[in-house]
């Protein structure tokens, strides 16, 4: 099918267009010397300087990466053990539920999630702040990285594990001694999604929180309110970066991971 | 003993992640049910409990006459809520199929493309998603304002010569809900696509079918999943969204994740946020429910 018309080209270039020019710009005003932020004025690195002196700002960032490093490890490793049960487990009581709750909190809207935990961070009398906020996220993002999981364990040739558990290992050590290894790169991917989408999270944050913990999503939000500030594109910006290089780091990692496997097996089979 | 280890692995497997949406997820609806039925108190937290989880069984039944639907007849009264929820699913409607009819095309090209460059631009429609939502909703305000980039732009070009209001009424709405959800919608129409046996395109064409016949009668009917899949992925959230209709639509734009959120932060009314919620949950249990199914269905076949 070699027929890559310009009518597919056309639509591929305006449709990424479409998804980056905003990206682009809200970068290129970042730079930007005057305060408006829609009028080019010259380069200037400045507002990047005051975002250093803003100590509210500094702090809610710290909270935020906080709040996803832990939420992040514990959704993979709940999302990963969700994943097994739905596709090693085909049978067991109250599955339909399960794989509900898996699915459900994808397209859930945000507002009645965040509503939800917050009545019964309340009705358990928890104290709301850092560890509730944390908690939210875990709930939410497990679920993305059940899915991401979930995809590779469904393409996984079973018959490795099997041969595993022939020979004689346990359960366990064939689960860490052979299925890991082979869906690790989908745990890791499902890490980077656990944790960008805690990064970026507003409205979960901000039914659960409580005083003490604000987030930077939070934060950018209550500015943004206000109006379009370069100092807020800084922040953008250096947020965007971080996700861009992170991406780009787990995406090269994977590619030579998966050269190797190939390398690997071709050298298995050539002996 | 590794029987008995081996058992013991395997309920762990499902037993924890079982329990943790149990108390997380599910729990919490029944929560927001039982406040959306008790009455508003000037107090914290600001609802008179209708009875309190380690009450008992008694305790539950003696409460349970205190039930009061009093926020739900509110809710009929006011033709506020009704309008919000109605406008929401005209909204996420109209932009679902603004999205599916730009997203389309993108499937398709990306479908197409020699196969050596497909994984760049599948990474390419998955990047955006993994930046900040709030980032990419508030980077249109910037190009939508009156005195924003487009504005300038299309005036410099003559195409215009009065500003467009486009920020702060619903078409700033469409657009950011979109731009915002657009990968989602190309992912899973994508890879219906991709699977597809396109020998049936070229039997089609070689008995005669205009491109075009093909395409409508063949191609179509076969990526029907992913389309349906991409639909209910942008339609669910859209109807509850809260960031978009608050930062680009207008004070008079009307959705119900907007009402909801001002409930809880302005008006500090708890039970009318449940109530509010409840609905919401209601309207959408239907669109959910086929959104399992359908993702449960896929799984199935990855066997």
């Amino acid at each position: 099918m070699g027929n890559w018309s310009r009518f597919n080209i056309a639509s591929i270039v305006l449709g990424f267009g479409f998804l980056y020019l905003p990206i682009v710009l809200l970068v290129i005003f970042s730079f930007n010397e005057s305060k408006l932020v829609t009028v080019w004025a010259g380069f200037s690195t400045k507002w990047y300087a005051q975002l250093w002196h803003n100590q509210a700002l500094l702090d809610a960032a710290w909270v935020t990466i906080r709040v996803a490093l832990i939420s992040a490890t514990c959704a993979t490793v709940l999302g990963t053990l969700a994943a097994l049960a739905l596709v090693r487990y085909t049978r067991f009581r109250g599955r339909m539920l399960f794989s509900g709750m898996v699915y459900a909190p994808l397209v859930m809207p945000e507002v009645i999630t965040g509503l939800s935990l917050l009545l019964l961070f309340v009705a358990i009398g928890l104290d709301r702040g850092f560890w509730t906020i944390t908690l939210a996220h875990i709930t939410f993002t497990m679920c993305f990285v059940a899915v991401v999981v979930q995809s590779r364990l469904l393409s996984f040739d079973q018959s490795i594990e099997e041969a595993a558990l022939d020979l004689g290992a346990t359960p366990v050590r064939t689960f860490f001694a052979i299925t890991l290894p082979v869906i690790a790169p989908a745990v890791f991917s499902g890490w980077v999604l656990a944790f960008t989408l805690s990064l970026d999270d507003l409205v979960i944050s901000s039914f659960t929180t409580g005083p003490g913990a604000t987030t930077l999503p939070m934060k950018i939000y209550s500015q943004v309110r206000l109006g379009v500030t370069p100092e807020i594109n800084a922040i953008c910006t250096i947020l965007i970066g971080i996700v861009a290089i992170g991406v780009i780091v787990a995406s090269v990692v994977t590619k030579q991971r998966e050269a190797q496997r190939e390398r690997d097996e071709r050298a298995a089979f050539a002996q | 003993m590794a029987r008995v280890a081996s058992a013991l692995f395997s309920r762990l497997v499902i037993i924890i992640p079982y329990a943790w949406l149990l108390f997380f997820f599910l729990i919490p609806f029944f929560i927001v049910f039982r406040i959306s039925l008790s009455q508003t108190a000037v107090a914290m937290p600001p609802y008179t409990p209708v009875f309190d989880l380690f009450g008992g069984l008694s305790g539950i039944m003696e409460k349970a006459r205190e039930f009061s639907l009093d926020n739900y007849v509110w809710l009929t009264e006011d033709v506020l809520y009704f309008n919000a929820y109605v406008s929401s699913v005209i909204i996420a409607g109209i932009s679902t199929i603004l999205t599916l009819m730009i997203a389309y095309p993108v499937a398709y090209g990306m479908a197409k493309a020699p196969k050596s460059i497909r994984p760049t631009l599948l990474m390419l429609v998955i990047l955006p998603f993994w930046t900040s939502f709030l980032i990419r909703v508030y980077a249109w305000i910037a190009i939508l304002k009156p005195e924003g980039l487009l504005n300038q732009f299309l005036m410099s070009i003559n195409v215009i010569d009065q500003p467009l209001i486009i920020l702060n009424t619903n078409w700033a709405i469409y657009i950011g809900i979109v731009y915002s959800y657009l990968p989602f919608m190309v992912l899973p129409i994508y890879s219906s696509l991709e699977k597809m046996d396109h020998t049936l395109t070229e039997a089609a064409l070689d008995l005669g079918c205009t491109p075009f016949a093909a395409f409508w009668q063949v191609t179509f009917p076969l990526s029907l999943a992913g389309v349906v899949a991409g639909c209910l992925l942008v339609f669910i959230p859209a109807v509850g969204e809260f960031v978009i209709p608050d930062l680009l639509g207008g004070s008079e734009t009307l959705m119900i994740g907007k009402t909801l959120w001002n409930e809880f932060n302005a008006n500090r009314d708890w039970p009318v946020s449940s109530a509010v919620a409840t609905i919401l949950l209601l309207i959408l249990v239907i669109p959910i429910v086929f959104f399992q199914n359908a993702q449960a269905k896929a799984d199935g076949e990855g066997r």
